[in-house]
């Protein structure tokens, strides 16, 4: 009697699996995977300014303070999405905001961003994608939280939404900048 | 409001497969004949309202009615007549009619030719298929109506999803379907028969010749999508391990054990819970296909846009039916063993080794279908399960099945003949080894195909020495009967299967190519040479077509025209151009253009790739002969002697007489 | 983004759907390093694909990363190494051939844990039930069928 209850008892299990299956999906992104760059040193990076591409910006440059990297396109719709949190919050993170061009014409990110506003303190491009690669980048746009020491804290992948930022990327933030206090 | 009296037919559908399941199971309860005998005509009655409904869908794709939102999503003006009729079950909604059509249509062939059954038993059955159908009618109006209309209608549906546009989709759903929803008939027998409290195996008799037509039709589809992949998609695969093939694959293997162990409890009276169990699985394993294709809980290249509300509905469902049986089936399967005594080396045994591992092959690619999912769940990362997995475990867990195959028809039921083990052993060994050198010979030196060659040569010259010492000894007219002919055929098909599966994958090359218009490209032993491309128009769509000449030793074999099409959505499909062949297969598919007047190209050279398909179809035939034998119409002869009075073990007794 | 038309795609269909699967000349050194390069991306998965390998995608991302591939392969990089830069990168997602690991161990050992068990269950009923050969009456031993 008991032995008989076994494919019983496997199959309540698989329902629940699969409960918990479409609960999860309606409430995460199904192309979501979490980046194993998280808590390890940024990659090093060499890109050139979008608007003088004479000069260059490296990861040791940066180094001493925490900065958000924003990957965009032109191309990629969701980023015209999460453009406007991005003109709204910009200010309000407490670190520099830097804009990661990615695999994008120089001259369509800069009208991009003259007709929808410039959110960033500074533009980096890569054109070829090749540096992105080494981010793991896989789907602008995505958010990297780079702290003092150089260290990605962490990352969103899909637009940012004021609710993303208040519950995930403050904290981060603040918990990036406290322990360099 | 024609496409208005098409959801009122189908709501007249719903009632009467509510009352279709509740009249003749509660009929059957009480004994109540009048009750039990509406079974048919309540039957019929869905067939024909669900039947209406799917010719007014048809319908409404002919004449183009763009106000149903279905048709205006699926169909546009360019689409040419012949494939508004695939079109019909090219996306969620309508393939889900079809999925309720097909489960009538089988309905109504066990109400027509289940007439000699005995009555409640009947009723029993009819009434679980009426449950079934109810869930999908109800579960087709309230989450997929394809009748919904948007209003106001658009001037022009957008298209049919261009890779759908092939010969390929006119064929391999339906034969799918009725692969799938055919288990349906194996799972019904079942439950009626544990609702009756049937302690005796009668119904596994009645129910073989359905789980044989079932699993052909399966095996059929399955071929036929495998095939519409590889000629439609410039891919040149066969089979890539991905969720909703695996959806079809699972039933398909438990299919396959459910026929040897029917076998065994229809002869031998053993393996009778087992059986059970393995109808129950079988259906069970089609429900959770269509869960996983619909709910988006996967992720699939083919999975329908996911909506959550279809995923908790069908869950709701399995649950109900899956659960519901699965109990039913502690609660009262027979619990006594029975069945005639065998020896340890006896055909029972062999089949018994063949079902354990056909059913760990089809809980390994359940696990490794639903571990990503498991890994989310538990929160321990996403991983990616492939076809590297499957492709490791499944060999491995094949090799003892494949070994033993060609012994299973050798040994007699009860006992075997160990002499005759030893001698046909010792000529399959050799035969194999004999054409493992031949191979080399002929110049194979890897593993993998003179594998590929030992393997098939074992399987086959296994079931040719059984055919032959059945020639040798049975008498004139007595030596194939239907059912043992389908038991060769399918046998085959395993050795064919094997040779075309393993050869393909050792001996394809694939090259992709940058030609200028004149230059060749030297594939294996072929020339393909390259007259640049032009560009041609079909009924919707614009393409760029190549001109490759392929050639051997500088004589021309084929011209082959491989196209790049755009269709009136701007959707861009490529349209791999094919030379078939016995033995290979050369394949051309067209990429995109590289500048300077260069195309890259796909070429490849594959050898054995039918003999996959070829496989797969001989098994289909083999289950379909089975079906067709004699013995199981004499059976139902004897089923009609046994309701007029005579007990259940002098049953048994004359139908063995009567075969 | 280009997978969201892969949504549109049909249901019990085998394989479908992608419009055009990729086709990238390479300029491979030779055959064995052709096909070395095609069977390791076909075990790769594509990140932004529904369910793809590097090999078939046409994403853009998958193109990059193949020429990637390639470049390590002209770099003398073994598999391994290439492989281990990726998981780097995107993690064992990547992989279809999942590694073997505390979060994997049941999806690895499960299958020869279910033939042993299986087995034994087989093993005892067998057993149980199967009778000395010469306790089989004569009259069963036809062919039957």
């Amino acid at each position: 009697m008991k032995v008989r209850l076994i494919p019983f008892a496997v199959f309540a299990l698989l329902v629940v699996l699969f409960g918990v299956g479409i609960v999860w999906n309606e409430h995460h992104d199904p192309n979501y995977v979490p980046s194993p760059l998280i808590g390890k040193a940024a990659p090093a990076f060499d890109l050139p300014k979008l608007d003088d591409p004479a000069q260059r910006v490296r990861k040791a440059d940066l180094l001493g303070k925490a900065y958000l990297i924003n990957v965009f396109a032109s191309w990629c719709f969701a980023c015209g999405d999460e453009h406007p949190v991005l003109m709204e919050y910009a200010n309000k993170f407490g670190v520099p905001l830097i804009g990661y061009d990615y695999k994008d014409k120089p001259v369509d990110a800069k009208a991009w961003l003259a007709r929808h506003g410039n959110p960033y303190s500074q533009v980096i491009t890569d054109e070829s994608g090749a540096t992105a690669i080494d981010f793991g980048v896989y789907g602008a746009p995505e958010t990297f939280l780079v702290d003092a020491r150089g260290v990605i804290r962490y990352k969103h992948i899909g637009p940012l939404t004021a609710e993303v930022i208040a519950q995930e990327l403050e904290p981060a933030i603040r918990a990036a900048q406290g322990a360099m206090r | 409001m024609i496409p208005e009296l098409g959801q009122l037919a189908l709501i007249l559908a719903l009632l009467l497969a509510a009352l279709q399941c509740a009249l003749p199971i509660f009929g059957a309860w009480r004994d109540h004949r009048p009750l039990m005998a509406t079974a048919r005509s309540l039957a019929v009655g869905q067939f024909v309202f669900v039947a209406l409904a799917f010719g007014i869908l048809t319908y409404a794709f002919l004449v183009q009615d763009f106000s149903v939102a279905y048709v205006a999503q699926n169909s546009n003006l360019q689409l040419p007549w012949w494939y508004r009729f695939p079109a019909v079950w090219g996306a969620h909604e309508g393939s889900l009619l079809l999925w309720v059509l097909i489960l009538n249509v089988w309905t109504l062939a066990v109400a027509a030719l289940g007439g000699k059954l005995p009555e409640r038993f009947h009723a029993r059955v009819l009434g679980v298929l009426g449950f079934v159908a109810f869930g999908f009618l109800l579960f087709s109006l309230t989450t997929s109506n394809p009748f919904a209309r948007i209003l106001p209608a658009p001037a022009d549906g957008a298209d049919l999803n261009p890779v759908l546009q092939d010969p390929g989709l006119i064929m391999h759903p339906p034969v799918l379907y009725m692969g799938y929803v055919g288990f349906s008939v194996a799972f019904a027998f079942a439950i009626a028969a544990l609702l009756g409290g049937e302690l005796q195996s009668a119904w596994v008799r009645w129910s073989r010749p359905w789980t044989n037509v079932a699993w052909g039709f399966l095996s059929a589809g399955i071929v036929a999508g495998s095939w519409w992949a590889y000629s439609e998609l410039g891919w040149g695969g066969w089979w890539f391990w991905d969720p909703v093939e695996n959806a079809s694959f699972m039933p398909w293997l438990v299919g396959a054990a459910l026929i040897h162990a029917q076998a065994v409890t229809d002869k031998r009276g053993g393996l009778r819970a087992w059986t059970m169990l393995l109808a129950i699985f079988a259906f069970s394993l089609s429900l959770l296909g269509t869960f996983l294709v619909r709910s988006g809980v996967l992720t699939s290249v083919h999975s329908f846009a996911a909506d959550p509300k279809r995923g908790v509905f069908i869950l709701g469902f399995l649950a109900v039916v899956v659960g519901g049986s699965l109990l039913l089936y502690a609660l009262r399967a027979p619990k006594v063993a029975g069945g005639k005594p065998f020896a340890l080396a006896s055909r029972e045994t062999l089949i018994l080794i063949g079902n354990l591992m056909l059913t760990v092959a089809a809980a390994t690619v359940l696990l490794g279908t639903l571990y990503p999912l498991v890994g989310e769940a538990l929160n321990i990362g996403r991983i990616s399960v492939g076809a590297p997995y499957f492709g490791f475990l499944f060999m491995l867990l094949m090799t003892p099945l494949v070994l033993a195959l060609p012994f299973a028809p050798l040994s007699r039921w009860g006992n075997a003949d160990l002499a005759l083990w030893k001698r046909a052993g010792l000529r399959i060994v050799g035969l194999s080894i004999l054409s493992g050198i031949i191979g080399w010979v002929l110049g194979a030196r890897d593993f993998l195909p003179l594998l590929g060659v030992t393997a098939a040569t074992y399987v086959l010259s296994g079931t040719a020495i059984y055919a032959i010492k059945r020639w040798k000894e049975a008498p004139r007219g007595k030596r194939y009967p239907l059912e043992m002919f389908g038991m060769l055929c399918a046998h085959a098909g395993v050795g064919v299967f094997i040779a075309g599966a393993i050869l393909t994958r050792s001996l394809s090359i694939e090259q992709d190519v940058a030609l200028s218009p004149g230059q060749t490209a030297h594939v294996g032993v072929y020339d393909f040479k390259f007259d640049g491309v032009a560009e041609t128009q079909g009924p919707n769509w614009l393409a760029q077509q190549g001109t490759v000449d392929v050639s051997k030793n500088g004589e021309t074999i084929v011209t082959l025209y491989p196209q790049k099409r755009t269709y009136p959505r701007g959707q861009v499909q490529t349209e791999a151009s094919i030379h078939p062949g016995v033995f290979r297969d050369l394949y051309v598919s067209l990429g995109d253009p590289l500048g300077d007047g260069d195309w890259a190209l796909r070429v490849y050279d594959k050898p054995f790739v039918r003999w996959i398909w070829a496989g797969g179809l001989l098994m289909m035939l083999g289950g379909f002969c089975a079906a067709a034998d004699k013995r199981f119409r004499m059976r139902r002869e004897a089923t009609a002697l046994e309701v007029s009075g005579a007990t259940a073990t002098t049953r048994i007794e004359v139908v063995e007489q009567n075969a | 983004m280009k997978h969201a038309l892969l949504l549109l795609a049909f249901a019990l269909a085998l394989i479908v759907s992608v419009a055009a699967f990729a086709i990238d000349p390479l300029p491979f050194k030779d055959d064995a390093q052709r096909q070395r390069f095609q069977h390791l991306t076909s075990q790769l998965r594509c990140m932004v694909c529904q369910n793809e390998s590097l090999d078939a995608s046409n994403a853009d991302l998958a193109k990059d990363l193949r020429h990637q591939i390639f470049e390590m392969m002209q770099q003398g990089k073994s598999d391994a190494q290439i492989k281990q830069y990726l998981v780097a990168r995107y993690s064992d997602f990547v992989l279809y051939d999942p590694p073997l690991k505390a979060s994997t161990v049941a999806l690895w050992f499960a299958p020869p844990a279910l033939v042993i068990v299986g087995g034994i269950v087989v093993f005892v009923l067998l057993r149980k039930r199967a009778k000395p050969a010469a306790q089989i009456a004569t009259n069963e031993m036809g062919d039957d069928w």
